[in-house]
């Protein structure tokens, strides 16, 4: 198919009118990248024709999304995974070696439009690392041996569906298993029961059993999941929303992508629940752009969950029981896990938060109420529903029922996927995995708390340490402040650049511990990065904002020997280097001679 | 005036109205909270965080923050006017201020703001981005050196001109304001010089051409009162146009 007839027909896929058209912006240029590599000028001219927006706005979009682009990337588009976990594997020689072997810049398409390589935000590959994704593919487990083979089907212009299938192989790596993946069967088939149960008891029967057993949201926040049904159930409106976000962007968890890929009818019987509890008719799966791969499989099972009766028209045979479930893409944007943002990212736009109040429950997706719940909170409200209050309580501490998933990668045996009742110590987790040696366990991702093995003892809870499921572990040959600065360029590229404190104190920070990591930081800059650090916390619009400069202000915290070991040993160092910043006119007059220098600095 | 309807801005008791925000209140009170990015005339945006007030331990916007009744909010302690002073430097080292140099000098919210914050100097290491200037519009120059990103002629011209001239592309750091035509000059867009957009600005990112320096600097808005009292600049050009008073 010729261009132009790709495009024409991605757009006529569209709905009726422009406003439910630019609902579908995102996902019309997810479909445009995919097929193209990129978005041509053709393309952003007809859509802003299609959609009655201007096409500046439509670039804004694009200029927004790091997997969308204005300029071809190629026949193959590959992005390493670029998370400290795939460092520690060794990414960065890798890449390194792709570079070399296929002749390109990092970022930079090859001359004949065959390849690009670039770095990408944490795949959710923590566990069977170095990853990548080759146009939306995943390979996982790269070696030197397994570049060498992807650059020569790269040259020879292989199709990727003729690559080896065990590139993409990828393992579900489930080591404990406690009520909710109890079950194996459970994951087979679609199953109904949580929904039975809801038209025998009624809705507010089964909220005040999601209510008796202390559910509360997976994603990390804990936000209690009876609590915002009902405030969403009593929110007046014509429509009501199901959100499930998949947008699983911290980096080291991927425990969402091992229950999309396992258990996706029990997460899908959860939306189904909350739809038949808040009275929504319409729900959506917000799956982030790195899980592609994942978008047929889901949208099988959702068929599949039709043709069972659990999902379209009368829904068990109910009349009035209607809803149904779409899967939207994200495109390389972490700040769309955060749920208004994500909710600006489903409605078709930048992902930027909103401000708060009015709350997503009473104005969310289209200013109607919504409720976001993580995919983890789904599957285990619908298997509350099924198997009561009493069999979810029966595990956990009193503020913190039921297990977590956590997602465990870095330094151990046996990383993977860990379901733990709510208490557990950390040092019972790293002894299961088989850590050793451990130096520090960063726990929530690169939000999170960066703890030293001295607080092992500390549980995973909500009144303790928090978390949506990552769990790095750091042996004591690794150099912490790496992790650090890998988080510190981590959020100043995912960013929204909304508000000021993030957007540019991010920045700052991240120069800052370049400088540490340099050897050229003072007293002086880390009184500059307490300063920029505590200033981001209290003032950012959102949460990535404000849990940014967590791993800086942990690191001078509880790490402060790191620190000191680093400093230059003098009471100021300029930020900039004064023999670096005459390269430009070196270059400009041709001269490298001694007089061209900073004599200090020589 | 019952307690109903009255929360309290460093001790002042403050009425409001169903549906106001602090920053509406206290603008219609008479009461100065800096901001940058708040207009009244425009939804509110809460972006450039410069009117962080103090409510119960925690600090919020007060452009995008319902009143309610019995509030205490701090607007004047010392870490509250410190934490704005350090968002301002943040703004003047994002982008390249040089206000010696600048048309709007005497006359920038910005830079008075900074003036009544107390800020003496920029502090943080300048980013000194490579910006241009694009002055291929016949009456009306913009210098993307000097924009704060706070969208007022985004919101402006899309909501008030109904003509989407502005909007803003990229990410982090990378944020930038574009412009909606062919060649994405402002020459060949549609915008003209009585666009509301065009008087929005608080900063000198959008100016006027052919009227450099008619006011002399030390006869401008802000160079015999601050911004406390004189107020903002999109309001004052409002009144040069002779046009309805905006606040």
């Amino acid at each position: 198919m010729k261009q132009d007839e790709i495009i024409k027909a991605i757009i006529a896929s569209a709905g009726d009118s422009p406003e439910t058209r630019r609902q579908y912006l995102l996902q019309y240029l997810c479909q445009i990248q995919h097929r193209l590599s990129y978005i041509p000028g053709d393309a952003i001219t007809q859509l802003a024709a299609m959609l009655q927006m201007p096409a500046a706005g439509i670039r804004g979009v694009i200029g927004f999304y790091a997997f969308l682009h204005e300029q071809p990337r190629g026949d193959y588009d590959i992005l390493l995974s670029d998370s400290i976990t795939d460092h520690m594997l060794g990414s960065r020689m890798l890449l390194q070696q792709l570079c070399n072997s296929l002749g390109v810049e990092i970022g930079v398409p090859r001359a004949d439009g065959r390849v690009t390589v670039a770095t990408t935000s944490c795949t959710g590959i923590c566990d069977q690392g170095p990853a990548m994704l080759v146009n939306g593919q995943v390979i996982s487990r790269l070696s030197g041996s397994r570049i060498d083979r992807i650059c020569k089907l790269i040259e020879t212009g292989t199709n990727i569906s003729q690559w080896p299938a065990e590139f993409f192989q990828l393992e579900d790596n489930i080591r404990r298993r406690d009520l909710l993946l109890a079950d194996e069967t459970a994951a087979a088939s679609p199953d109904g029961s949580a929904l039975r149960v809801l038209l025998e008891s009624g809705a507010d029967a089964l909220l005040d059993v999601i209510e008796k057993s202390g559910l509360r949201g997976r994603g990390g926040a804990g936000f209690r999941t009876a609590m915002k049904w009902r405030f969403c159930k009593q929110a007046a409106a014509d429509n009501h929303y199901v959100v499930c976000n998949a947008d699983e962007g911290e980096p080291g968890t991927f425990k969402d992508r091992v229950l999309l890929d396992s258990y996706a009818d029990s997460v899908f019987e959860g939306m189904t629940l909350c739809a038949g509890v808040i009275g929504a008719s319409r729900g959506y799966l917000y799956l982030r752009g790195e899980y592609r791969y994942l978008l047929e499989p889901l949208a099988a099972v959702l068929q599949q969950r039709r043709e069972n009766g659990l999902l379209g028209q009368r829904i068990l045979g109910k009349d009035g029981f209607d809803f149904d479930i779409e899967i939207h893409l994200g495109a390389g944007a972490y700040i769309c896990g955060e749920e208004s943002s994500l909710i600006e990212s489903l409605e078709g736009k930048r992902g930027i938060p909103r401000n708060r109040p009015p709350f997503p429950v009473t104005h969310g997706f289209l200013k109607k109420p919504t409720v976001v719940n993580n995919v983890e909170t789904f599957m285990a409200a619908a298997r509350i529903a099924a198997l009561g209050a009493d069999w979810f309580c029966i595990a956990g501490t009193a503020e913190s029922t039921g297990t977590k998933l956590l997602s465990i990668s870095g330094d151990c045996e046996r990383p993977g996927i860990y379901e733990y009742p709510f208490g557990v110590t950390i040092k019972q987790v790293l002894e299961d995995c088989g850590a050793t040696n451990t130096q520090a366990v960063q726990v929530a991702g690169a939000a999170g708390t960066t703890l030293p093995v001295a607080e092992a003892g500390r549980c995973i809870a909500f009144e303790d340490v928090s978390t949506g499921g990552s769990f790095m572990i750091f042996n004591n040959e690794r150099k912490l402040l790496d992790m650090v600065q890998n988080f510190a360029h981590f959020f100043a590229h995912e960013s929204c650049g909304f508000c000021t404190p993030c957007r540019v104190g991010g920045s700052l920070l991240k120069d800052l511990v370049d400088k540490l990591v340099n050897g050229h930081a003072t007293q002086y800059d880390i009184t500059a990065m307490q300063q920029i650090g505590a200033l981001m916390k209290r003032t950012s619009l959102c949460g990535l904002g404000s849990t940014a400069p967590n791993p800086v202000l942990d690191l001078l915290e509880r790490f402060p020997q790191l620190v000191e070991d680093r400093l230059a040993h003098s009471g100021y160092e300029p930020a900039f280097d004064l023999d670096a910043a005459l390269q430009e006119a070196r270059d400009i007059t041709g001269r490298d001679d001694a007089g061209a220098h900073i004599e200090a600095s020589t | 005036m019952s307690a109903a309807n009255t929360f309290r801005l460093d001790g002042l008791t403050i009425e409001f109205r169903h549906g106001d925000t602090i920053m509406d209140a206290a603008l219609r009170a008479g009461a100065y909270i800096p901001h940058l990015c708040h207009n009244p005339e425009f939804t509110p945006h809460g972006s450039c965080r410069v009117c962080v007030v103090e409510i119960n331990g925690r600090r919020v916007a007060a452009c995008t923050q319902p009143a309610a009744a019995g509030l205490e909010v701090d607007n004047s302690s010392g870490a509250i006017i410190e934490e704005r002073r350090n968002l301002l430097q943040m703004l003047f080292v994002e982008g390249n201020h040089i206000c010696p140099g600048c048309e709007k000098s005497g006359a920038c919210q910005l830079q008075a703001v900074a003036y009544y914050t107390g800020m003496l100097s920029p502090h943080y290491t300048h980013f000194f981005p490579r910006r241009t200037v694009d002055a291929s519009h016949p009456d009306t120059a913009i210098d993307f050196n000097r924009c704060i990103l706070c969208e007022l002629c985004v919101r402006a011209s899309r909501d008030i001109d109904h003509k989407n001239v502005f909007t803003l592309s990229g990410r982090g750091i990378d944020t930038h304001l574009t412009i909606n035509s062919p060649s994405g000059t402002l020459g060949d867009s549609t915008f003209a010089a009585t666009d509301k957009a065009a008087s929005v600005c608080p900063v000198g990112a959008i100016l006027p051409k052919h009227c450099g320096y008619d006011q002399p600097i030390g006869e401008r808005l802000y160079d015999r009162q601050p911004i406390s009292i004189v107020g903002d600049v999109a309001t004052q050009e409002t009144d040069d146009h002779g046009e309805e008073h905006g606040g």
